[in-house]
């Protein structure tokens, strides 16, 4: 492998060597030794992340199965930095008791679902795809079945496996039939002559069924709620935004190159399905008790404003969902990281909980509040400018209509993220959350979070870079 | 070789397979049958690749490549769901889905 074919692929090199060495070093270390491992996993992730970011020409390898280019390698620079955030934040919870012999299975997993992420996003047929897709999704039933001594988390665990393995069946299905409708797997031919023939219609809604199982639209989103509650916190979050931000990466691109020719036909799914998923998500989402299944709902809300983005299917488009993507990471992990810090030194995860938290835990308080603000889309914090582009480029589709009914949905998710807000600053509470101190990595996580809230919303250069590289990309 | 049986008989037999898979997963209240009605669902896709390949399109080899891959990342899931199901056993004292339903609306 020369070193241009290395900068090339180096995200997915790296990431593997990675996965392989903390085995080695895991096997090494003794049953007291095992809690060094964090430190070291951190440290090496933090050199992948930096080498990722090192400027590199994209290209194409192994016959065109893999492709990338300056534009995926922001996608995957975009999940790096969301992992990181979710590394820093394990930390408290890896550290009980319980879970000092597994720690490392744990880097172990969510590395080998990050790798089937990065493959997935710079696919360039569909046996690449599939491959990626399925290799993010295995580990991560693992995953969620993690603490397996708790019978919601075996709960969770079941759910996904099975509901992530009929989806992934509807989707080969209709693979199939594209195989054999147009002859080949690779994205460009297919792309070329993808006409509008019944058989190949009913392929593409059976491959949009599945990849709406995954990205948890409407219709398809009942396995959310429950895998988010009864995962670990930690999970969740790596569940609801790095995995959900490289299916959503990966849905645009495949519709906007594979699909390009029929997207008359897709541009009313995805309009239908945009504002079912707004409403439902919104709706359900008031009524919840359980922070984490409220940020499940909340989290299927989200998916409904992305398919705007996709209506748009311009490179305004393409540049809002991934600004979007990038600014949801922040807000989303902020909000997941006080519920993963309180989980992990309380145990409570209900709302009523959190009632009166300002008086003892006022910064955590403070980051939650950011966050909500950010999740709902108020001025001056990034969320705003996420949402803002989202309605603009499916406004300049000419979707006024579809425009209207998402500002509507923002106002009504407004209410229940406020909800949160005025638990923690308004409620009277008689006995408050006791008072802690999260430890530094936690704290770390936290503030990046926070930093980044801000940075991207008064930082707009980070727009136009995005908005460059997506130029470059053809549909 | 080709020609004997005509192609439309192997997708009759792929499409009757998957729905059958959709109906035993919907139907099926026992965690094991509802796996094995995935890998009916795997297998019909399996049998399409196939199919098309040797009938459409001999001279790449393609879609039997993606059968071979479909195989072994069903077995990886199988793996993988397997072991959650031990796992539900040990919690749940069953393996029917309609007793594995702590959280719900």
């Amino acid at each position: 492998m020369s070193i241009t074919d290395f900068l090339t692929m180096r995200h997915e090199v790296l990431l593997t060597i990675l996965a392989i060495l903390i085995l080695i070093i895991d096997l090494n270390l003794k049953k007291e030794q095992k809690h060094y491992i964090i430190p070291i996993v951190l440290c090496l992730f933090m050199v992948h992340v930096i080498i990722g970011f090192l400027p590199a020409e994209g290209g194409v390898l192994f016959g065109g199965m893999y492709k990338t280019s300056a534009l995926t390698m922001m996608m995957k620079n975009i999940l790096n930095v969301g992992v990181m955030i979710i590394l820093f934040q394990s930390n408290g919870w890896l550290r009980k008791p319980d879970n000092q012999e597994k720690m490392s299975e744990y880097f172990i997993l969510l590395f080998s679902t990050l790798i089937g992420m990065y493959f997935m996003i710079s696919s360039g047929d569909f046996l690449m795809f599939y491959l990626g897709l399925e290799l993010a999704t295995i580990p991560m039933a693992a995953l969620a079945a993690y603490t397996h001594h708790q019978s919601r988390s075996a709960e969770a665990g079941i759910k996904l496996i099975l509901s992530s393995a009929l989806s992934s069946g509807i989707l080969l299905f209709g693979l199939s039939l594209i195989y054999g409708t147009t002859g080949s797997i690779y994205f460009d031919k297919i792309g070329e002559v993808f006409t509008n023939s019944p058989l190949q219609i009913l392929a593409f809604i059976f491959f949009f069924t599945g990849m709406a199982f995954k990205i948890s639209l409407v219709p398809f989103h009942l396995w959310t709620a429950d895998v988010y509650e009864g995962s670990p916190v930690n999970v969740t979050s790596y569940f609801s935004v790095i995995s959900k931000g490289a299916a959503s990466f990966i849905f645009v691109i495949i519709l906007f190159t594979v699909f390009h020719s029929i997207s008359y036909l897709w541009k009313d799914i995805v309009y239908l399905i945009a504002v079912s998923t707004m409403t439902v998500g919104n709706l359900f989402a008031m009524r919840q008790k359980n922070m984490k299944r409220f940020l499940a709902f909340s989290s299927i809300a989200q998916a409904g404003f992305i398919l705007l983005g996709i209506l748009g299917g311009n490179v305004l488009g393409m540049t809002s969902v991934i600004y979007f993507v990038l600014v949801y990471i922040f807000s989303n992990l902020g909000a997941f990281g006080v519920v993963a810090a309180i989980s992990a030194a309380t145990g409570k995860e209900s709302m009523d909980d959190y009632d009166g938290l300002y008086a003892t835990n006022p910064k955590l308080s403070l980051l939650m509040t950011l966050s909500m603000f950010s999740l709902a889309g108020i001025p001056p914090v990034a969320g705003f400018f996420g949402k803002f582009f989202l309605f603009t480029a499916a406004a300049s589709g000419g979707y006024y209509w579809l425009v209207f009914i998402a500002v509507l949905n923002a106002t009504v998710s407004l209410y229940y993220y406020l909800l949160v807000v005025k638990a923690m600053f308004i409620n009277k509470n008689e006995t408050p959350l006791a008072h802690f101190k999260s430890d530094f990595l936690t704290r770390v996580g936290l503030v990046s979070c926070m930093l980044g809230i801000f940075v991207l919303g008064f930082w707009s250069q980070i727009y136009e870079i995005i908005n460059s590289l997506s130029i470059g990309i053809t549909f | 070789m080709t020609g004997t049986i005509p192609l439309m008989y192997f997708l009759v037999i792929s499409t009757l397979m998957f729905f059958i898979g959709i109906y035993g997963f919907l139907t099926r209240r026992n965690l094991i049958t509802m796996l094995m009605s995935i890998e009916l669902i795997l297998n019909s896709v399996n049998i399409n690749f196939v199919a098309f390949n040797k009938y459409l399109y001999p001279q790449h080899l393609s879609g039997h490549f993606f059968s071979l891959i479909v195989i072994a990342v069903a077995a990886a899931e199988a793996a993988v769901a397997i072991a959650i199901i031990i796992n539900i056993y040990r919690n749940f004292k069953s393996i029917d889905v309609d007793k594995v339903d702590q959280m719900r609306y």
